[in-house]
């Protein structure tokens, strides 16, 4: 674990990148404490600039709104739809993948076609589509992009497992007398934790952004702020009120880029070798 | 071979090269001196990180990254190559001084033809018309021996085979007809027979060139085959050089004696045959062929009979070894015995009982009696596993219980000679002999009556390869165990097996005691394979 | 080569046909009636349509029927008929079809031009400050969601500094002709097809760069300096060739998302293609307009698909054997 925090430590982006995760997280915890006041309620007039009160730092949109409260509440349900929805991608790939490896044959065959029909799709699409045809909710959104992102985990998980499969203390194990269940268990997906990891943290990253997308075309929850739906109603009035699209898009950059240092840095940390070679 | 004394052409002094912060030692050469004279082949002999290719690659301005020569001199032509700029090294690269390396696959880039990798030597050095170019290439090609070198001018390198690809090295190394002539283990990765062509070839253009080859290698065999003169080294220094009669005959330094010694011998006793009544192993008709390809939306289907009709038995307490070439299907075999592979057809008896079509729980069962000791030390323990749960895991999943389990496991530790605070510690912290005995153990936690050993001492230094053999005679005699030995090894083979089975293409093409198989080979692909033996003759010599 | 792109075609066919099932699905899927899923927001069509739409689909019989009439409709380019404009949602499509293709294609020339360039010229310097700068930028863009880099860009170029139209396809009322049309469009075009290609741009730039620092270590490398040949080769005839094959790959992955950000895009610039058309049928719940987009970029995803592949086939010889 000190190793792992010494290797991680070396790489300096990924340690900006935590701490600036760590802020995003504060703020979101902490939002129903700073801003108890709904995110929804007209505080001020309308288009209010910021640093004009200093109530309100970055100003009101415009229906009066306070938009620092708004980024508050925002990040709350930017984190939880990134990391609920790379779970269920989680829970879906890794099997999927699992299966597929281990038993070859016509099990691979079957559930590759399946997974290569999912990543053939264009994703972005597909998302709007699930999600406007069962109506705009948490639960669509995050099962919208968790139908959309498995493929790669599953595709990950395949090709990690296919290699250790072969590998002989696999083989061993068969011999020994050990059940299939206890070989994928115990022996093979241990040994695939490492870039799982890595591929989940770049995966949050990207279910923020998918989520923001959505939101921003009017798909996201009716009942949460959030991020993208800041943008996407600022949209038509860019000319007139920059900030308001300003910054809630600068929240989700610098998240997203947290997220992606944070990747990196993991990758150092849990691949040592191959992360010398590009230094 | 007599050595021509003449003025060295390239001459190293004091050489030292340090490794990178955190490398197991300080410097990966130190105080390296030795010449290389015109129309000589000197061997530089070492085990794995002795350092031996270290002064090539900084003689090439090869060296890695973070590897940096600290001290010393390399004389070539009357300059040092040390002080030379990269300008005037690439000069001297592929003209003066050449070099072939180890896997002759990955060392010619994939996406190009044959004919524009070899050109391309002309190109750098801004020499000959296009024109000129084709014409010499193939002259190189034909001056290499590939057959039909017209049409391996237009191969790419995935189609031609492991000895072509290193003839096409070599070809492209004697492009400008180099006066050094570097090779870094330029025949491991080959079959036995092709690695003496390769040696061969190497040795004529030598005579026909006049260069100065320097020869870097692992294997005293290849040493004793072409060397005018060796230099060993271990740990990054020269412990020991001379003539090669001096130093395969005559070893002074201590780490030479045990180098060499520690070389099976070519000579198998003469025993009495072991019979036992019934066999504890007998094969019949056992067929595998692989498919590839094919399917919905794959190409044309690609079949290869890998196992074709094998017939073996196998007595109680006896070793039977079956020895072929890369692609000859004896691991294929082996993998069948233990159904890691599923034959297509035929029967393994296993005392009786027909392994090859069992299912389910009578096969989880049947394997008991019947268990692997695999080639790679590194791949074949789980790195998040310690040794003690590694080789309790079989017995475990039999249902014996854990801590009778666990006890059992520190006694096969000591059985194969490894302390039992191993137990606690995992793979990583193990050197690749030792982990080797960790899978000796593991295979044995089943109390099995048969052991199949697939190349497990191949990728073992040869000291180390010394010390698991006599492991394994030992643990055989004291555990009337059945062993089959497969291995690409004549040398190995010769040492432990009583009987050997020799493979090729799929079929057993002899078998017989090992005694008679060395002695009077039947077959004449039996006979080319013992002939290709690096060191044979000197060892033949040596005996008469 | 003819027998594998027959191949392909086949495969690109199932594919196609399980996405209108999927389709098919999802609007039975979907809430409510789904005679009134098709015609757009419940309640909004009359009967009259709405007994139309079931006669046509059989709506009152065997789901796997329903089925065949739709599959059958699809082949015959038939994507239903959208209520809210009265037009054949296949009309609609194919009118907008040529914007999106004009701006994907070149969102996807630029990126992969610049992506590559910038991530060659970074293996080149690898450590150096100037590596930093392009892996950071790369890394900023990777970041930035595509909808927010447009509006940006339109708040930067567009508004404050005037240099390039943030708005539409070309100038309304213009009435240019020839050339200047032509440069009319393209000036409407960078904004756009600029920032739809930036992320992709930081993926080609941080797979190049990975790719080439990875290939720069394999044994043939080494080869190719032992000859005597100058670095700048070395890079571009040994190294820059094979680290192509990854990027090309996912070249062909990535195109299909060009689509879907194109939606984004073109939502923001006003962009008349199929993206747009798809923001709209969104706010009107036409889903057969919505479907039929999906399907329509699906087959694009296809096609591009298949050129990556042929591609690859071309740049690798060992493919081409196997």
């Amino acid at each position: 674990m000190t190793d792992f925090w010494k290797r991680y430590q070396r790489n300096r982006g990924a340690v900006i990148g935590l701490i600036i995760l760590l802020a995003v997280v504060l703020v979101a915890v902490l939002a129903p404490v700073l801003f108890p006041q709904s995110p929804w309620k007209m505080v001020q007039r309308p288009f209010l600039p910021p640093f004009a009160m200093e109530r309100f730092p970055l100003g009101t949109d415009t229906l009066g709104r306070n938009v620092l409260a708004g980024l508050a509440h925002g990040a709350q349900v930017s984190l939880l739809v990134g990391l609920i929805s790379t779970l269920v991608s989680l829970v879906i790939g890794i099997p999927i993948g699992a299966l597929a490896g281990y038993f070859g044959g016509w099990v691979d065959d079957a559930l590759m076609r399946f997974t290569e029909f999912f990543q053939t799709v264009p994703n972005f699409a597909l998302a709007i589509v699930l999600v406007a045809i069962f109506e705009p909710s948490v639960q669509s959104i995050v099962g919208a992009i968790a139908i959309v992102s498995w493929p790669p985990v599953a595709r990950l998980v395949r090709g990690e497992v296919l290699s250790l499969r072969s590998r002989e203390y696999v083989e061993a194990a068969i011999l020994s007398g050990q059940t299939n269940a206890t070989i994928i268990w115990r022996q093979i997906l241990p040994n695939t934790l490492s870039p799982i990891i890595v591929l989940a943290s770049l995966m949050v990253a990207t279910a923020i952004l998918l989520e923001s997308s959505l939101s921003f075309l009017g798909l996201g929850d009716p009942n949460l702020m959030s991020w993208g739906y800041m943008i996407g109603a600022a949209r038509t009035v860019i000319r007139q009120a920059w900030w308001l699209s300003f910054f809630p898009g600068l929240a989700i950059v610098l998240t997203v880029l947290a997220l992606n240092l944070i990747g990196e840095g993991l990758n150092d940390a849990l691949n040592p070798r191959l992360s010398r070679k590009g230094k | 071979m007599t050595s021509t004394p003449s003025e060295p052409v390239l001459r190293i002094e004091d050489l030292q090269i340090a490794l990178p912060e955190g490398a197991d030692r300080a410097f990966a050469v130190d105080d390296v001196s030795y010449e290389l004279n015109a129309g000589e082949i000197l061997c530089i002999v070492g085990e794995s990180g002795s350092g031996k290719s270290m002064s090539a690659n900084a003689m090439m301005g090869l060296l890695p990254d973070q590897v940096r020569p600290t001290a010393g001199h390399i004389f070539f032509d009357g300059q040092d190559l040390l002080t030379l700029s990269e300008a005037e090294l690439r000069d001297l690269r592929g003209r003066r001084i050449a070099m072939i390396f180890q896997e002759p696959m990955s060392a010619l880039n994939p996406l190009m033809r044959i004919e524009d990798q070899i050109s391309e030597v002309f190109e750098a050095h801004n020499l000959l018309t296009p024109k000129e170019r084709r014409a010499r290439t193939l002259e190189l090609l034909n001056e290499v021996q590939i057959p039909d070198p017209e049409k391996a001018m237009q191969a790419y390198p995935f189609q031609l085979s492991g000895g072509q690809r290193q003839r096409v090295m070599i070809a492209m190394a004697l492009a400008l007809e180099p006066d050094v002539l570097i090779a870094d283990e330029p025949t491991t990765a080959l079959d036995v027979t092709t690695q003496a062509q390769i040696l061969e070839l190497i040795h004529d253009l030598r005579d026909r060139h006049g260069m100065a080859v320097m020869f870097i290698t692992h294997d005293f065999g290849v040493v004793a085959e072409i060397a005018d003169r060796v230099a060993v080294m271990q740990f990054g220094k020269i412990v020991e050089k001379g003539t090669a009669e001096e130093v395969l005959d005559n070893p002074q330094h201590d780490y030479t004696r045990k180098l060499i010694a520690a070389i099976p011998k070519l000579h198998a006793e003469k025993q009495e045959m072991v019979t036992s009544p019934t066999p504890i192993l007998e094969v019949i008709g056992l067929c595998k062929t692989y498919r590839s390809g094919g399917g919905l939306f794959g190409g044309p289907e690609r079949v290869v009979k890998a196992v074709k009709m094998i017939n073996l038995k196998l007595a109680e307490g006896e070793t039977l070894g079956i020895v072929g070439e890369s692609g000859s299907g004896k691991s294929s075999v082996g993998r069948c015995l233990v159904r890691l592979m599923e034959p297509d057809a035929g029967s393994v008896f296993l005392a009786g009982e027909d392994m090859a079509h069992l299912k389910g729980e009578k096969l989880r069962s049947a394997r008991k009696s019947i268990q692997m000791i695999f080639q790679d030390p590194f791949a074949s323990l789980n790195p998040r596993t310690k040794i003690g749960r590694i080789i309790a895991e079989g017995p475990i999943a039999h249902g014996v219980p854990a801590q009778v389990a666990f006890a059992k496991a520190a006694e096969l530790l000591e059985l194969v000679g490894l302390d039992k605070s191993a137990l606690d510690r995992y793979p990583h912290e193990f050197s690749g002999g030792q982990r080797q005995r960790v899978g000796i153990a593991r295979a044995l936690a089943l109390e099995p009556r048969v052991i199949i050993a697939d190349e497990a001492v191949s990728a073992l230094d040869v000291s180390i390869q010394a010390q698991v053999l006599d492991l394994l005679a030992d643990l055989k005699a004291r555990l009337n165990l059945a062993l089959v030995f497969i291995t690409h090894d004549l040398r190995v083979a010769a040492q432990i097996c009583d009987r050997i089975a020799v493979m090729q293409k799929g079929e057993v093409v002899e078998i017989g005691t090992a005694h008679d198989i060395f002695n009077a080979p039947q077959s004449a692909y039996t006979q080319s394979l013992i002939e290709a033996i690096p060191g044979r003759e000197k060892e033949l010599a040596a005996a008469s | 080569m003819l027998r594998f792109i027959a191949m392909r075609l086949v495969k690109a066919a199932i594919i196609l046909i399980a996405i209108v099932t999927l389709n098919f699905f999802l609007i039975h899927a979907a809430p409510g009636d789904p005679a009134a899923v098709m015609a757009g927001e419940a309640g909004a069509a009359d009967d009259i349509f709405l007994e139309q739409l079931r006669e046509q689909f059989g709506l009152d019989k065997p789901l796997l029927t329903q089925l065949g009439l739709y599959l059958g409709g699809i082949i015959q380019l038939d994507l239903g008929f959208s209520y809210r404009q009265q037009m054949p949602v296949a009309d609609l499509i194919f009118d907008r079809l040529p914007a999106t293709l004009l701006l994907t294609m070149t969102a996807f020339v630029i990126s992969l031009v610049l992506g590559t360039l910038a991530g060659v010229l970074a293996s080149a310097r690898v450590g150096k400050w100037s590596d930093t700068l392009i892996s950071t930028v790369a890394l900023l863009f990777y970041a930035t969601p595509l909808y927010w880099a447009a509006l940006m860009a339109v708040l930067i170029f567009s508004v404050q500094l005037n240099w390039l139209p943030g708005f539409g396809y070309e100038t309304v009322g213009g009435n240019y002709e020839g050339l200047d049309r032509v440069i009319d469009i393209a000036k409407h075009l960078i904004l756009p097809a600029t920032t739809l290609g930036l992320f992709f741009m930081a993926v080609y730039m941080r797979m190049t760069r990975a790719s080439m620092l990875e290939v720069s270590t394999l044994d043939f490398v080494k080869t190719a300096r032992a000859k005597g040949l100058k670095p700048s080769i070395i890079q571009r005839r040994h190294v820059f060739r094979n680290a192509l094959l990854p990027v090309v790959t996912l070249a062909g992955l990535q195109a299909g998302q060009l689509v879907g950000g194109a939606v984004l895009t073109e939502t923001v610039f006003a962009w008349p293609g199929i993206g747009r058309l798809m923001f709209e049928a969104l706010a009107q719940r036409d889903y057969n307009v919505l479907l039929g987009v999906f399907f329509v970029s699906a087959a694009m995803v296809l096609l591009f698909n298949l050129i990556t592949d042929i591609l690859y086939r071309v740049v690798d010889p060992r493919i081409r054997a196997s």
